[in-house]
């Protein structure tokens, strides 16, 4: 569904993004995962045009370079990491922005698009406060609402940006949960940066490693997720266990003395 | 091992989802009639007072028939004087319609401003549409003075040069156009003409009353003239910005996201950024600078109705013509038969108004 091909992109003088190519399969679920500053957020933005970049972009197998912003945003819808949540606009209204990509441009919402987002806000149990100002609504109801804002574009490709990193634990999974079903019930294809690796691994169906700009691990979780490849790209010591029942936990370790956090063939003084 | 993990993970419950129904509830949103209709009224009050108030004593009655019976086709002959109909048609009607056009394009350009720049703070003179037309004016001034007629005319090519020239610095300014340089750009190009107006205007001492009256802006030598000069762009200005309005709300979760859901962020921003010059400028230049209009009452419509687009353009627009009529009957009323400049009224009012509606809004939500 998702397809990049040797996308490069460029800040000034410092390179975001050095020829990283990637696959996302229809219904796939894929977890962007990384220091900070790897590129994740680069990555995502390229996809949808917010920065320009050499290399291939493409979504189904159509370039999105060709696309006009409009078509692009029919096709993918993204949520950034941290969005603008002007607290003034109401719940309603800020659900059927999401209608933008399918409205014309001197056109208003029509019966069909308050119709789609309002089962939206049901689907999110966000109808009782379909009225309410967002500066009124608490941190997990915020997340369900953005999402239902990228749904109501309609679009088969959902790109999330650190989707829970301001949500406590239990709403983390939840998020994650309403992605995931989400994605089962509109058959959606998922690319998300993720900055909780236990979670990336429980979630995603396959995990890309960013480091400087380049894919450095790619495959199933079980494959990303070892001590060996987090610890020299996190720069601190990683513990990875396994729970009874097979899940991988990952644990970043405080480091005791500066000779012990140190692998092998890390430099010391990046840490 | 599993003692680290929290139980949640462990069991992997689903969370409590509401399964979808077929059919959902309407979408409750903010009705645009009743906010529309308070200013419509508020309109319509505010030009049968401008109407009827004037040296000229003429009843309230009298003007209400005047203006029935010169409606076509309804068969209703009032005895009107010819004196009062003249005072009526020549004198009061063209102003009460020019301040309410010029009324209803400050403050629709102050809340396309607002929705484009993100910035609560700005007015239609932002991009330096006031400073390019008293530039514009003081040159007619002090060169051309036994030519009245160019005024506005130099008013507004002034006007709309400025925004031309804001553009074109804040582009280059930066890589791409974005809304912070051209605000700066604003800035600079402003204080630029200010400075060559300021110049200008010292330079010719004996013209400097009528600079300094022009600029405090006033309706007393509105004719239909006047009106049909700006009505056209004032027309079109307003049509532009109203069909902008579900755009605006779009731009309210800034440019990067406008742009995820589909919009052409610098775009949508040049076109409306062009309408409300536009039509200010065709404003400023048969009113002269009148200021806070396109502060005042886009917010005030924000604090007492609602803040989407949707609601404040047209309602701004029709309650700024219904403020500035008003306003240009203080002015003329309070030191009659002499009048105070308008845009001494719309500050002196207007700020304290806004300072109210602010605080008593503020305590119905039980903001501090």
């Amino acid at each position: 569904m998702i397809t990049l091909d040797g996308v490069s992109v460029r800040y000034g003088d410092t390179a975001a993004l050095r020829g990283v190519s990637l696959h996302v399969a229809d219904g796939e679920w894929v977890g962007l995962i990384g220091p900070n500053g790897a590129g994740k957020t680069t990555l995502l933005r390229a996809l949808i045009q917010l920065v320009t970049h050499d290399g291939r972009t493409l979504v189904g197998d159509v370039s999105t370079d060709g696309l006009s912003r409009r078509a692009l945003a029919q096709r993918i819808a993204y949520v950034p990491q941290s969005p603008e949540l002007p607290p003034e606009i109401t719940v309603a209204d800020y659900v059927l922005l999401g209608r933008s990509p399918h409205i014309g441009y001197f056109g208003v919402e029509r019966a069909e698009d308050h119709r789609i987002c309002a089962a939206l806000l049901e689907r999110l149990d966000l109808a009782h406060m379909a009225g309410r100002q967002l500066g009124t609504l608490s941190g997990g109801e915020l997340q369900r609402l953005v999402l239902a804002r990228a749904l109501a574009q309609q679009a088969p490709v959902l790109l999330l940006d650190e989707p829970t990193s301001a949500l406590d634990l239990g709403r983390r999974v939840d998020a994650l949960e309403i992605v995931d079903s989400l994605r089962r019930e509109h058959d959606l294809t998922v690319l998300s940066a993720m900055h909780d690796l236990t979670l990336a691994g429980q979630f995603a169906d396959r995990l890309v490693l960013l480091a400087e700009g380049g894919v450095v691990a790619s495959g199933t979780p079980d494959e990303v997720l070892n001590e060996v490849t987090l610890t020299r790209n996190f720069g601190l010591h990683v513990q990875v266990l396994r729970t009874a029942d097979g899940e991988l936990v990952v644990a970043p370790r405080r480091p005791k003395r500066p000779s012990e956090v140190l692998p092998p063939g890390l430099v010391e003084g990046t840490v | 091992m599993s003692a680290i993990v929290p139980e949640r993970l462990q069991q992997r419950e689903v969370p409590p989802l509401v399964p979808p129904t077929p059919a959902a509830a309407a979408l409750p949103r903010a009705s645009l009639r009743r906010p529309l209709g308070v200013a419509t009224a508020a309109l319509l009050g505010a030009m049968v007072l401008g109407i009827t108030v004037g040296p000229a004593d003429i009843p309230a009655s009298t003007v209400l028939a005047a203006l029935l019976g010169h409606i076509p086709f309804i068969g209703y002959h009032p005895h009107v004087s010819p004196l009062d109909w003249t005072v009526i048609w020549q004198i009061r009607l063209p102003r009460v319609v020019l301040g309410g056009l010029v009324g209803a394009m400050l403050a629709g350009g102050g809340a396309a401003y607002q929705g484009v720049f993100r910035n609560p703070l700005a007015d239609p003179y932002l991009l330096g549409v006031a400073a390019g037309a008293g530039l514009g004016a003081t040159i007619v001034i002090v060169s051309a003075s036994s030519h009245p007629t160019l005024l506005p005319f130099a008013a507004f090519a002034g006007a709309v040069g400025a925004v031309v020239l804001t553009y074109l610095v804040g582009a280059t300014s930066g890589r791409a156009a974005s809304s912070a340089s051209i605000v700066l750009a604003g800035v600079a190009v402003a204080a630029l003409l200010t400075a060559i107006q300021t110049y200008l205007q010292q330079q010719h001492q004996p013209d400097l009353q009528g600079v300094y009256s022009w600029i405090l802006g006033s309706f007393n030598t509105a004719s239909w003239s006047d009106v049909r000069l700006i009505l056209p762009y004032v027309t079109i200005s307003a049509a532009t910005l109203f069909a902008h309005r579900r755009l605006l709300n779009v731009l309210r979760v800034g440019e990067d996201e406008a742009g995820a859901l589909g919009l052409h962020a610098a775009r949508v921003r040049l076109i409306v950024v062009a309408a409300a010059t536009l039509g200010t400028a065709a404003a400023v230049a048969v009113s002269g600078l009148i200021g806070f209009v396109g502060i005042i009452v886009p917010h005030t419509v924000r604090l007492v109705s609602h803040s989407s687009y949707r609601i404040v353009m047209p309602v701004s627009m029709v309650g700024g013509a219904a403020f500035l009529i008003l306003a240009d009957v203080v002015a003329r009323t309070v030191q009659a038969p002499g009048e105070i400049p308008i845009g001494v009224v719309t500050a002196f009012v207007g700020a304290p108004f806004f300072l109210f509606v602010l605080r008593s809004r503020r305590a119905q939500r039980g903001v501090r």
